[in-house]
């Protein structure tokens, strides 16, 4: 575990109901989701969800729809209270903020992107790029600057006086992008940012959030349904369903070691050549002196990449580097082995 | 002989009944069975299935006791003028300013010659709908109106509904917004907004005679009003309450207080719909404005009115044109106007 999470979630429940403090014992006395819902009437939304997101990462929340993703991602910035638990964001705790405080905490801290834009309609590109900042009360010349150097920034310049009906659904969710990042906030949440989009401004989209990370290093929770994207973006992932973490940690790990059927299921249909990396199959450094080497690769690039470079030769073998300094073997046989799923790993979650 | 007669016997209550019978004035049936001469003896008995409904008269007939529907009536008259005068004496200055609206209004209208009152007006039109077609049909209304001789009473109508209006708008957005921001007073809302717009225009007139002298200007106003607020309070809420959930979420999550999310969003957001109902609230009052010549309103309605006293039928009818004309170019402007807004607020 690493020390001081940018954002720390300790314990939360959310029962959703008329009464939700009355059954939040029997919740937490370990009462399941149908019981409590045929017993009691209510609704469990999110059990003892414990996840920490470090400084710069992006941390991906994965589940399908009905996981509790979206009511998670809105319980950091309290557009969500919880029933129990607790939510930090640099060591304080966020529920205990008054309305001044926590309004404070929106304008400055947090900024976010959603799925259906929720652009003003009647504001110009350019107005709803600066409307963190405007509604900080900053003067109207401060928001322009700053909408117009995030717009240029998304590739949005020449469309400040456009309406956002004008726009394509890529380029009202830019504006989005845009308008989080104009806030200058440490952290940005994304609900399933780029879920209506088209799939090939889909992956435009997210080369460009990654582009922006690379450079920007905020601390992002990204909210998806998507394996593919998941995998893509993800430092640190985190799998939900039925409003319980089945799985968190390193992608790549949770790729090669499933602990759930659930997540079994899931990551069978995906193309493991594409989203698995070198350094995830390779031999640490020392072990394969004996090799003969057919050539350096990089710890990061794909495996799918190893494959057409080897040619399908299974015989070749790697030397593995980063930034220049070598720090592992692959053997191709290894690859071709990681390309099939795993049996579930006995051994838990990573981090 | 009454039918009832033996229900009140048996159950013992004819000593109560006949208490204080030699008070009561006779009733014409009465009067008659006594100048025919003939007794209750030889009253035949009434058939089962011409049972009557036991109602406060008939009751009243076995049993003298019972009081008659005549005065159930009488006494919500009564009530109403015993609360009547502690009521005008709150109501009179509240609505004091009303008459004064309404007169000078009428008084500006009159003052202004109609050679910069019409080009005025077309200007007003064009500045509010950026269309030219329906400036000129405007136009067209307005000259064939004076041309007619018709003008000073189409412009004092449109000065009754041109204050009205002012005032619903006044009160009825504010009161839209109060309703979508609490669903208790929604609930407290609708039922009454519901009376308003059903109970007959008629009968609006009828306690407000009472309170008021039918000399003052306000009594026709506030008839209007009540009739004509209720559009744009409900479309008010309504289009608040329509405002797309994902846009007040990302204004929440922006960290903007309530002011700044009713002024920069709901608001703004809502203005079609706002629109639509001040559209409706000006048709409304345009209905109103000529029941409530019956009370000393002036304008076309008044033409109307003389129209079917005297039975002039060309005069009602033309004035009666003159009305619609009005209602469709008031109509024509407002929503070429909503049009405009509707078109720069596509989400």
């Amino acid at each position: 575990m690493r020390t001081d999470p940018k954002v720390s979630i300790k314990g939360l429940y959310k029962i959703f109901g008329p009464d939700p403090e009355s059954v939040l014992p029997a919740v937490l006395g370990g009462m399941n989701k149908p019981d409590l819902l045929e017993r009691h009437g209510h609704v469990l939304g999110l059990q003892d969800i414990n996840v920490e997101m470090q400084t710069g990462e992006i941390t991906v929340i994965m589940g399908l729809s009905g996981s509790g993703k979206s009511t998670l991602i809105r319980h950091l910035n309290r557009l969500i209270d919880p029933t129990a638990g607790e939510v930090l964001v640099d060591g304080e705790d966020v529920l205990g903020y008054s309305e001044d405080r926590l309004r404070r905490f929106r304008q400055e801290t947090m900024s976010m992107v959603f799925q259906k834009f929720a652009l003003l309609p009647h504001r110009t590109v350019l107005q709803n790029a600066g409307m963190a900042r405007r509604v900080r009360g900053e003067d109207d010349a401060a928001a322009s600057r700053e909408g117009r150097k995030w717009l240029t920034r998304v590739g949005l310049s020449g469309y400040e006086d456009a309406y956002p009906h004008q726009l394509s659904g890529g380029m009202q969710q830019r504006v989005g992008i845009a308008r989080a990042l104009a806030s200058d906030s440490p952290i940005m949440l994304m609900d399933e940012a780029f879920s209506a989009l088209d799939p090939l401004i889909r992956t435009d989209m997210q080369d460009l959030l990654l582009e922006l990370q690379t450079e920007l290093h905020k601390t992002i929770v990204f909210i998806t349904h998507d394996l593919d994207e998941a995998l893509k973006l993800a430092d640190h992932l985190v799998i939900l369903k039925d409003g319980y973490v089945v799985q968190q940690g390193e992608p790549q790990q949770i790729l090669l070691h499933p602990n759930d059927p659930y997540i079994e299921d899931f990551v069978s249909d995906i193309n493991r050549a594409r989203v698995l990396r070198v350094r995830s199959v390779m031999q640490p450094v020392a072990s394969g002196n004996g090799h003969d080497f057919a050539g350096i690769v990089e710890a990061n690039d794909t495996l799918e990449k190893l494959i057409s470079l080897s040619g399908g030769d299974t015989t070749k073998a790697y030397r593995v580097q980063k930034s220049g300094e070598d720090v592992g073997v692959l053997d191709m046989k290894d690859l071709v082995r990681a390309l099939v799923p795993a049996a579930p790993a006995q051994t838990g979650a990573v981090r | 002989m009454a039918f009832y007669d033996g229900l009140f016997d048996t159950l013992g209550l004819r000593d109560w009944c006949d208490a204080g019978q030699e008070t009561g004035p006779m009733s014409m049936a009465q009067l008659l069975a006594q100048s025919s001469g003939a007794t209750g003896a030889a009253e035949p008995a009434t058939p089962l299935l011409q049972t009557p409904f036991p109602s406060l008269d008939t009751l009243h007939e076995a049993c003298p006791a019972i009081a008659q529907t005549r005065d159930m009536t009488t006494g919500v008259e009564n009530a109403f003028l015993a609360i009547k005068n502690p009521l005008k004496v709150i109501l009179d200055p509240i609505t004091q300013p009303l008459s004064w609206l309404l007169d000078g209004s009428l008084a500006f209208f009159h003052a202004v010659p109609w050679f910069i009152l019409i080009p005025a007006l077309l200007m007003l039109t064009y500045y509010a709908t950026r269309r030219w077609g329906v400036t000129a049909f405007v136009a067209v209304s307005f000259l064939f109106l004076a041309f007619i001789d018709h003008y000073s009473y189409a412009v004092e109508t449109l000065s009754i509904i041109f204050v009205c209006t002012m005032i619903s708008v006044a009160l009825g957005v504010p009161l839209g917004i109060l309703m979508a921001r609490s669903d208790t007073m929604q609930k407290i809302s609708i039922p009454i907004l519901d009376m308003l717009q059903t109970l007959p225009t008629f009968v609006y007139l009828i306690p407000l005679i009472f309170l008021f002298s039918v000399t003052e200007s306000k009594l026709y106003g506030i008839a209007i009003i009540l009739y004509a607020i209720v559009p744009v309070i409900r479309l008010t809420d309504l289009g608040i309450r329509l405002v797309d959930r994902d846009v007040i979420e990302a204004a929440d999550a922006f960290g903007m207080t309530d002011r700044q999310k009713l002024f920069g969003v709901q608001i703004p957001l809502a203005l079609p719909n706002i629109m639509a109902g001040i559209n409706q609230t000006i048709m409304m009052s345009l209905a109103m404005v000529v029941i409530a010549s019956l009370v000393s309103a002036p304008g076309l309605g008044v033409l109307v009115l003389r129209g079917i006293r005297n039975l002039e039928l060309g005069v009602g009818l033309v004035s009666g044109f003159g009305i619609v004309l009005l209602a469709v170019l008031l109509d024509r402007t407002t929503k070429a106007a909503l049009g405009r807004i509707n078109a720069s607020y596509k989400t």
